[in-house]
């Protein structure tokens, strides 16, 4: 069996203004392969006017086993918010 | 669509985790999505890993019957058309298989599978396309058929699978739609035109309604995948919405559906329709439909003609690189 060319994430700026977001993945042999297959596959319907593409194996991602001690302290920070403060009603613009 | 369960691997007890299952299963009751490195049990790994390449097959086969036509379609408007569709499938396909390969089985191996005859794919792509109208058959029942099934997939717990369906459904709606429309103008035409439209509906209405898969009762893994969310609807729930919503439009241009036994039941809101012969559907899923040999060998033959292709590409990237390092 042939080997399966890398795997690339594709990432799309649907409009001016807003960020890449991600939308999938290709296999292509090289970055420029890649490009090409993620246009064809992505955006056949102006989905987009920007693409990234980036090797899968490059992304280091948090490991969902580890999700609570990653992000509970969060949970117990809620004078992070601005509703955490209680100022009287007759105060204006705050 | 074609999520009808066409292999079934033999129940494995796996020893599972009991606490990471319980976990596992109140996630899933919860509507809640199960990601690529979420902890999830073999069974719900084996099977949808299954569903979905046996989905993203039929996607890449399905462009046969109607490549078929592209270079004989009546109109450069309905040849660009048909083009756009069957590209739309193909990557389709592609959304597909890279959803399956989250699940680690790599592309190669589930390309393999396909070609060896081991992988199975939609039994409705191994009938024949014999006139211009089963283009129009196609689009307006096997698309509709497909849409279905894909609308619930929308909400399934595997998140890479959800979020492919979304992608799908949206892209559908155009497929139908124009399939919809060759059958109207035909039905609009001379009278060769409408018998053309009319035989094409008589030889794809039993194959569409089989696209559903067994009925309930022999579908034994249906309430495994309903719980787990990787099915929303049983086969037989999508088959009669199906068919309430396609009669109407049927009559509609004046086709009639070959079904004898076809009537409106008013006491349960919906069609009473006649038996579906299953003995056809079982012999098209062990290889035996009318063009199955011939879908194989197309793939096959793409596949190894355009290997050159591939390994063109791979010559040119590995010289790429060696000129980087040496730079
Ligand atoms: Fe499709
Ligand atoms: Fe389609």
């Amino acid at each position: 069996m042939s080997k399966d060319w890398p795997l690339w994430e594709v990432f799309v700026r649907s409009r001016g203004g807003l960020s890449h977001r991600h939308v999938g993945s290709v296999h292509a042999p090289d970055a420029e392969i890649a490009v090409r297959h993620a246009r064809d596959t992505y955006t056949r319907r102006m989905e987009g006017i920007s693409l990234w593409v980036v090797p899968s194996a490059a992304i280091v991602a948090s490991d969902p086993a580890d999700d609570a001690a990653m992000f509970d302290p969060a949970a117990d920070k809620v004078y992070r918010h601005p509703t955490f403060y209680n100022i009287p009603d007759h105060i204006k613009h705050i | 669509m074609y999520t009808t369960e066409l292999q079934k691997t033999k129940a494995v007890d796996a020893i599972e985790d009991p606490e990471k299952l319980a976990a596992f299963e109140a996630r899933v009751a919860a509507d809640d999505f199960i990601e690529p490195k979420d902890w999830m049990p073999e069974a719900y790994r084996r099977t949808l890993t299954r569903q979905i390449s046996q989905h993203a097959h039929s996607e890449i086969v399905g462009m046969l019957p109607e490549g078929n036509w592209i270079g004989r379609a009546p109109s450069l408007r309905r040849k660009a058309i048909l083009l756009a569709k069957v590209q739309d499938e193909a990557g389709h396909g592609l959304y597909l298989y890279s959803a399956a390969e989250t699940l680690g089985t790599s592309r190669g191996q589930m390309i393999e599978a396909l070609h060896s005859g081991k992988a199975k794919y939609s039994t409705i792509f191994n009938y024949p396309t014999v006139t211009w109208a089963d283009i129009g058959a196609i689009g307006w029942l096997v698309d509709g058929a497909a849409i279905m099934n894909q609308v619930p997939l929308q909400r399934t717990s595997y998140g890479p699978y959800a979020r492919a369906m979304v992608r799908v459904c949206k892209e559908e709606s155009f497929h139908q739609r124009q399939g919809y429309e060759i059958m109207m103008h035909l039905c609009q035409g001379t009278s060769e035109q409408k018998r053309m439209a009319q035989d094409a509906l008589n030889r794809w209405w039993w194959p569409s309604l089989m696209m559903f898969g067994p009925p309930d009762e022999n579908s034994p893994n249906t309430a495994q995948s309903l719980r787990w969310r990787i099915k929303r609807e049983t086969n037989d729930e999508l088959r009669q919405k199906f068919v309430d919503i396609t009669v109407p439009q049927a009559e509609a241009i004046g086709l009639s559906v070959p079904d004898p036994a076809l009537h409106w039941n008013e006491s349960k809101g919906g069609y009473d329709f006649g038996e579906i012969d299953w003995e056809e559907f079982y012999a098209v899923v062990r290889g035996e439909g009318p063009v199955a040999k011939e879908r194989m060998k197309a793939r096959r033959d793409a596949w190894e003609k355009n290997a050159w292709v591939r390994e063109a590409a791979d010559a040119y990237a590995a010289k790429k690189a060696q000129k980087k390092q040496a730079a």
